[in-house]
């Protein structure tokens, strides 16, 4: 479909073909120890989701070496292949398709290396466990390190090499514990806040009150016994002592002038709508206009996303030891190859000098603020000559990520006398969701320094991610406004507009239901052919009781999805309650069906969709960044609050596994069906339909309110 | 400006020289080189921090350090380590209830303190002892699971 098509055009460079033609040897991928250890080369990085094991899987399945073997060495732009970003749900669906070929083409190479050593024809030898045995000669054995320990293979990756198939599998498919997990619960170093360097200082940025805001004066004299450094608009406090650059911070004497000036929040989604935009027709099917006329019933309704934050546990952090010709920064980035570039333009220095190693963070579910901490450690490094560790506040992290883009939604609709879609079209309102650092200009740092700004849109996909829907539509027209930009600063954040637009076509799909007079479930499968699709739905609906009665102020609710329109299935059942005295919701229930083809790791998997659910939920109920004239007012979080575990519902987790199908990335499909089916069942439970994220008591309370006005 | 303190931590004396204000966390990550307790907020709201006071669970990011050598601090560190797991950190493990684990410390300490003094907790108990720990992954179900196991696994082990 169209978003995907944006996609892969610009970042063709990172698809399996892109990364596979530049890092075309098995010696980018693949080392094995004179010990028998299994080294892997990824530029993909684990972000708290489990893919450092799920790769390692991968690996020791297609190389027939035992798992505890592989040891992977992720994001390390002096080390891995350069991957691109760790984002969009494709690390197992691309890093897992390259490492799958790397490792089938090195098994192949050591069989033939085999074949000449035990003198016997390559159909004659046998794997296990890195050893080749002669089948017939049990006792004529040859290991991968004997074979080659230590050496190289110096052999190009063919795409030919023996595949395994699915029915082998002895790895892939399995709950394999995480391999992280056993440091990272008893307190080894893991995270990025962890590293410490000889002489390092620890430093933390001043920000300006506003974005915009122009350095009137600066009086370094109030922070005795600490560095200041100030480049353009860029300041920062460089101290021995943590404590000290925290109070230091706070006690700078600085004074700006401020510029911002942003619109009204309660006027913000007449705002979007009323901006210039670049239309950009992603479905034209049918005689759309034509079949509105003939309708029977035709409704048309307006739904609104918030900027909402991606709100990591851990504040960006990040490590730098910049020296004259030779730059290492530690950085939990999404992307260390990329990144690598625009640090490089930032300090002046050729991108060889610059070394970007990436190390774990707080879960970051898209761009926040690693980058800009990453540049904010070299900055400092470069101008005190010594190793910087940055950490920011929980306010700089609120009022400074990028965040996900804030939208408008329309859908209109048209049915026949029998209940059956015939017109369908939408129109979304978007900026660009990606704002990554390809530069110093989309780095806070750059910005701060060279006064530059960046909203130019890297490329027009991710506000327009599931816009089209996977019905059987006839007639449907499906458009995206692209706009030059937002007020605030903005970002990719897990499944772009994946979200917002699956909260739309969702909502309204229950909307036409409704007003067909036909159960949900049911209308739904009248518009799917797809067998896949149609399993989802009615795996999700079965595990929820879907039609069994509820008590009086209980409601359910469906929504249905397949990721980009292209890659994984997913469908949800909310079943919540609404408190009639205050509108508030509490979710009781989660049932979410998962197809994502081919398993890797089913716990691993589960936990992303549980994750995803969560998360969800979160950003459907709570979540919204709030504003005035110039400022960002959701700073901390009291004034951004997430779910709690008191607020923690069931989570019903249903996987469907197609061995047979290509794995495709698990990462996001599940965050997009929570919020409309949350909404659905609100509507079930009150007849109140509620078209604005987060759900919060008011805004449902107000809808009920007007119902029972009318009544 | 500064002060010499004395902390018990993890069973060991020691001794640091800092302004009698500064927060617990940073000495013990930067003055002990602790990685457990990690910052998340500094202002006691998410949790990322917590440590044991004695047997009690606090968030060590805003409580000064001179607030702090009267007891015995105890930090993930010191509850078991990746050799040796405490059953707590085990029960996490075998539910595998983390996902980038930034929050794991606090989440294992507040466990640990309400173990200690409720060794049967119901579901309810369970998640009001957690409601000040927040979680951006969603693991929370994973965690409610590790805290039942936890529980058995103390019970079975008679700690």
């Amino acid at each position: 479909m169209a978003a995907e098509r944006s996609r892969s055009s610009a970042w063709s460079q990172w698809s399996e073909g892109g990364v596979l033609a530049q890092a075309n040897q098995v010696d980018d991928w693949i080392a094995i120890q004179p010990d028998g250890t299994v080294t892997v080369f990824s530029g993909k990085v684990e972000l708290g989701t489990g893919v450092k094991t799920a790769l390692a899987q991968i690996v020791a399945e297609e190389l027939d070496v035992p798992f505890e073997r592989v040891q992977m060495v992720m994001g390390d732009t002096a080390l891995t292949p350069d991957e691109g970003y760790t984002a969009g749900s494709t690390t197992i669906q691309v890093g897992g398709f390259a490492l799958r070929q790397a490792s089938a083409e090195a098994r192949q190479a050591l069989l033939e290396m085999a074949s000449d050593r035990l003198d016997a024809a390559i159909d004659e030898l046998t794997v296990r466990d890195g050893v080749i045995r002669v089948s017939h000669h049990p006792d004529r054995t040859i290991t991968y390190a004997e074979l080659l320990g230590g050496k190289k293979f110096q052999r190009r990756i063919t795409l030919k090499a023996p595949l395994k198939r699915p029915e082998e599998y002895r790895i892939v498919g399995q709950p394999i514990p995480r391999v992280d997990l056993p440091r990272k619960i008893s307190g080894a170093a893991s995270f990025i806040h962890d590293v410490r360097l000889p002489g390092m200082l620890h430093a933390r940025v001043v920000r300006p009150p506003s974005p915009g805001a122009k350095l009137v004066s600066i009086d370094e004299g109030s922070v005795p016994g600490v560095r200041v450094v100030h480049l353009g608009n860029f300041v920062g406090v460089v101290a021995e002592r943590e404590e000290q650059a925290v109070r230091a911070a706070q006690q700078l004497k600085v004074t700006w002038r401020e510029t911002a000036h942003w619109p009204k929040q309660a006027d913000l989604y007449i705002y979007i709508r009323s901006q210039p935009a670049t239309d950009n027709v992603l479905v034209e099917e049918g005689k759309v206009d034509a079949a509105f006329k003939r309708a029977a019933t035709r409704l048309t309704a307006t739904y609104a996303q918030p900027f909402q934050a991606h709100a990591s546990i851990g504040p960006s952090c990040a490590v730098a030891d910049v020296q004259a010709e030779r730059a290492v920064i530690w950085s939990n980035s999404q992307g260390v190859h990329p990144l690598r570039g625009a640090i490089a333009e930032l300090l002046k220095m050729p991108p060889e000098q610059v070394q970007i190693i990436h190390t774990e963070g707080a879960g970051s579910y898209g761009h926040n603020g690693s980058d800009d901490a990453a540049a904010d450690a070299a900055i400092l490094s470069q101008a005190v000559g010594q190793p910087v560790r940055v950490q920011w506040s929980r306010r700089d992290e609120f009022t400074w990520e990028p965040y996900a883009p804030a939208m408008v939604m329309e859908v209109s609709g048209g049915l026949d006398r029998q209940g059956q879609v015939i017109a369908w079209e939408y129109e979304v309102w978007t900026p660009s969701h990606t704002n990554r650092p390809r530069g110093k200009n989309q780095l806070l740092a750059g910005q701060l320094i060279y006064g530059g700004r960046s909203s130019r849109p890297q490329w027009f996909g991710g506000g327009d991610r599931n816009a089209p829907t996977n019905y059987d539509f006839a007639n449907q027209r499906v458009v995206a406004h692209w706009l030059a930009g937002l007020p605030l600063r903005i970002s990719s954040m897990r499944t772009l507009g994946g979200a917002a637009n699956t909260f739309a076509n969702e909502s309204f799909m229950d909307e036409l239901a409704a007003a067909a007079r036909i159960d949900p479930l049911e209308f739904r499968l009248r518009h799917l052919t797809d067998p896949r699709a149609v399993a989802v739905l009615q795996a999700a609906a079965q595990q929820a009781g879907w039609g069994t009665p509820l008590p009086a102020g209980v409601g359910r609710g469906l929504a249905f999805a397949q990721y980009e329109n292209e890659v994984a299935y997913v469908a949800t059942v909310a079943q919540v309650h609404v408190d009639a005295l205050s509108g508030a919701t509490r979710v009781q229930r989660i049932v979410t069906a998962h197809d994502c083809g081919l398993i890797i790791n089913p716990d691993g998997l589960r936990n992303q969709i549980e994750g995803n659910v969560l998360q969800s939920l979160s950003r459907a109920l709570y979540e919204e960044v709030t504003f005035d004239a110039s400022h960002i007012t959701s700073v901390d979080w009291d004034t951004y609050p997430i779910l709690k575990f008191s607020d923690v519902p069931d989570v019903d987790v249903v996987l469907i596994n197609h061995p047979d199908q290509r794995a495709v990335g698990a990462g996001e499909p599940a965050t997009i069906t929570t919020a409309p089916a949350i909404a659905n069942a609100i509507f079930h439970a009150t007849g109140a339909r509620i078209r604005q994220i987060p759900f919060t008591p008011q805004r449902v309370k107000a809808i009920t309110s007007a119902l029972d006005r009318q009544v | 400006m500064t002060s010499k303190f004395t902390l018990t931590v993890n069973g060991q004396p020691y001794s640091v020289e800092v302004a009698p204000d500064t927060p617990l966390l940073y000495v013990l990550r930067n003055d002990l080189g602790l990685n457990g307790p990690q910052f998340g907020c500094g202002s006691e709201s998410c949790g990322a921090c917590t440590v044991l006071l004695g047997a009690k669970a606090i968030k060590s990011c805003k409580v000064p350090v001179s607030e702090a050598t009267l007891g015995s601090i105890t930090t993930l560190e010191g509850l078991g380590t990746a050799e040796e797991l405490h059953p707590v950190q085990r029960a996490f493990i075998e539910e595998q209830a983390a996902q980038c684990a930034y929050c794991t410390n606090g989440m294992i300490m507040t466990t640990a303190a309400l173990l200690w003094k409720n060794p049967r907790p119901t579901d309810q108990q369970i998640r009001e002892a957690l409601d000040g720990n927040l979680c951006r992954c969603g693991t929370q179900l994973r965690i409610l699971r590790a805290v039942k196991r936890a529980a058995e696994l103390l019970a079975a082990e008679g700690v």
